[in-house]
This record gives structure tokens, sequence and C-alpha cells, in this order.
């Protein structure tokens, strides 16, 4: 490598991003904050997918009125499109067996609900 | 059920956001956007809608056994097309070149033409239909189910 | 020791993940060799002007069909649970 060890900010930031995500997951027992956690990973990973298609002075790859320059690469994007709807659908069913969870234990503490034990 | 001005203003600004979903899927092969983007806006308008009517007016003209309807619906017009081009391969764009959206833009920055993209338009309305189905049909049902667990308990 | 096992797992962790942030290719100059025949062919291949739906529904339309699969499934899921009970009158 002769150009050293690029130092690249968008990276780094989807680093936190997931450890934070993974830090709020394993430690809280409220499930509604687990949720959350599960969101913020979410949001990190798509983060992530777009930032490894970038060139450097790119524009969107669409043909219609494009000014001359170079095209970032299309196919991470497309990547994203569906990871976006996939994080939808899980978050909606996850969010409706919690509020079941609740009718029938009566809180939502994960280490309280636990009905099916010994 | 919120005041008069909210009512009225929702039932003015859901044909707004109709119409601007429905552009949204049409031109999808020409500008950003297509099926998921387009369906997405339609469905939040329909969460507009909930909001300012409350759940149970909007239940008795929207019921959930029509919405599954049309988002089967949409499923399968996506499932035929992909199979109308087996002859040579499984997805295969059989439109490019027919007098059915069958032209070829010319190479380069050029002003769109609407009539391009083969089987595109026609896959990109299956899944705004589907989407637009399923999610406001996911709205509904969350929307009514809160307002029952009131009355029961 | 609960407390213990969470900050050394976690550390591991982060710790491999902000390695990885400095060992990839620097930002802004990807390796592109497939991207670079789908944006020279879009046009005449599929007759998109749209590079990113001509990915989406033709390059790649097996994961379109996938993702449009487990919506179904995700929103038959919802109704399903949330049917209410037929009232005996």
């Amino acid at each position: 490598m002769t150009q050293g060890i690029p130092f690249n900010v968008p990276f780094l930031a989807v680093a936190v991003m997931i450890g934070i995500a993974f830090y709020i997951i394993i430690s809280q027992r409220n499930l509604i904050k687990l949720v959350m956690g599960l969101s913020i990973l979410a949001s990190g990973v798509n983060l992530f997918l777009i930032t490894l298609g970038y060139r450097e002075g790119g524009v969107a790859p669409i043909y219609t009125h494009a000014p001359a320059e170079v095209m970032v690469l299309p196919v991470p994007q497309a990547l994203t499109l569906t990871s976006i709807v996939i994080t939808v659908a899980t978050l909606a069913l996850m969010l409706s067996l919690v509020i079941h969870i609740y009718r029938h234990t009566g809180n939502t503490d994960s280490e309280k609900s636990r009905i099916m034990k010994g | 059920m919120m005041s008069k001005i909210v009512r009225t203003m929702a039932s003015l600004l859901i044909l707004f956001a109709l119409i601007y979903g429905l552009y949204i899927i049409m031109h999808g092969h020409l500008t950003p956007g297509g099926g998921f983007q387009g369906g997405a806006v339609f469905a939040s308008g329909v969460a507009l809608l909930i909001v300012a009517f409350g759940s149970d007016n909007v239940h008795k003209s929207l019921k959930e056994h029509h919405l599954s309807i049309l988002e089967s619906s949409g499923a399968l017009i996506f499932i035929g097309l992909a199979f109308g081009g087996l002859a040579i391969v499984f997805f295969y764009n059989f439109l490019v070149g027919s007098p059915i959206f069958g032209h070829i833009p010319p190479s380069g920055p050029n002003p769109g033409d609407i009539w391009t993209a083969g089987v595109i338009p026609f896959m990109n309305i299956a899944v705004g239909l589907k989407v637009l189905a399923g999610l406001s049909a996911i709205l509904l049902v969350m929307a009514l189910a809160t307002t029952l667990m009131e009355v029961e308990e | 020791m609960r407390k213990i096992a969470i900050a050394v797992s976690l550390s591991v962790f982060v710790g491999f993940l902000i390695a990885t942030a400095f060992l990839i290719h620097p930002f802004g100059y990807p390796p592109s060799e497939m991207d670079d025949y789908i944006i020279e062919n879009t046009q005449s291949e599929t007759g998109a002007n749209s590079a990113v739906t001509a990915v989406v529904f033709d390059y790649r339309g097996y994961d379109t069909l996938g993702e449009a699969t487990i919506l179904f499934a995700a929103v038959t899921g919802v109704v399903m649970l949330f049917r209410r009970k037929k009232r005996e009158n």
C-alpha cells in the first residue's frame, strides 16, 4: 500500500452506530427498547451499503437531463432499497407481537413475562 | 374524530397524495422512484385519513377484505409478467423492440421518452399496488386493535 | 459477572469493526467492473433511462421477487394476529 492507511470517516460512523445498537440489544430489558435497538442496527447497515458505492465527484446514475460527469455505482442502491422494505415488514410484525405479549402478561419487561418456565 | 378544519383539509389533501404517489409509480423508469416509493407515499396519505377521521369511520368504507384482493392481484400480475419471457430465460424483457413500450432511447443524456423500457412500467404498477395495499392494511389493523383494547378491558 | 462479560465481548466486536473501517478501500474509489458494464449497456439492452430501476427489475429481478414474498408474508402475519372473535348473538 503506497498511500498509507486511509482515514475514512463514513465507515467509522457506521462502526459506531452498529456498536451502539449492539450495546442496546444486549443490555436493555424493556421490549420496546429492544425494537428501537434493532431499528438503529438496520439504519447502520443501510448507511454502510450506500457509502460502499460512492465515486469521487459523481452524480446519480440516471440519464434523463444528466450533467456530464462520472456516475456512482447503481447496484448498492438497489440492494439498499430491498433492505429498507424488509426492515419495515419485520418491525411491523415485531411490534404486533409486543402488543400481544402486553395483553397476555400485563407488562413489557422481558424478565417478568416468562410463562412457560420449568 | 378531530375538529372541522382538520377534517376538511384532510379530505382535500388525500387527492394530492394519491396523484403524487401515482406519478412517482408511473415515471419509475425515467426519474428516481418506482413501485416501492410510490406505494409508501400513498400509504402515508391513508395514515393522514386515519388520524383525522378516527379508525372506526375509515373502517366503514375500507375493509381489509378488499385490500387483500388488491394485494394478491398485484403479486399475480408480477409473477405472470416474469413467466412471459420464458422462451429464453425466466425474467427476460420480451417487450423491447415491439410497438408497446418498446422504443430505445439514444445513448447519453437526453430528455426522457415515456414509451421506453419494455416490461418495466407494468412491473412498477404491480409492485406499487402490492405495497399500497399491504402498508394500508397494516396501518388499519393496528389502529383498530388499540381502540378495541380500551373497550374490552 | 454479567457486566464483565458484556464489556469484554462488546469491546472485541467494536474493535473488529473499527479495524475493518481502516483496512477497507479508500472512500471514493471503489472497485467497479460489473457496474461499469451496467452503466455502459443499460440504454441499449433494457431501454430504461434509469440504471437503478433496470438493476432492481431486470438485472436482479429474483431479489425483487423474494422481497415481494417477504412483504406478503409479513402483512399476512400482522392481519392474522389481530382478528376478533365472532360474538355469539
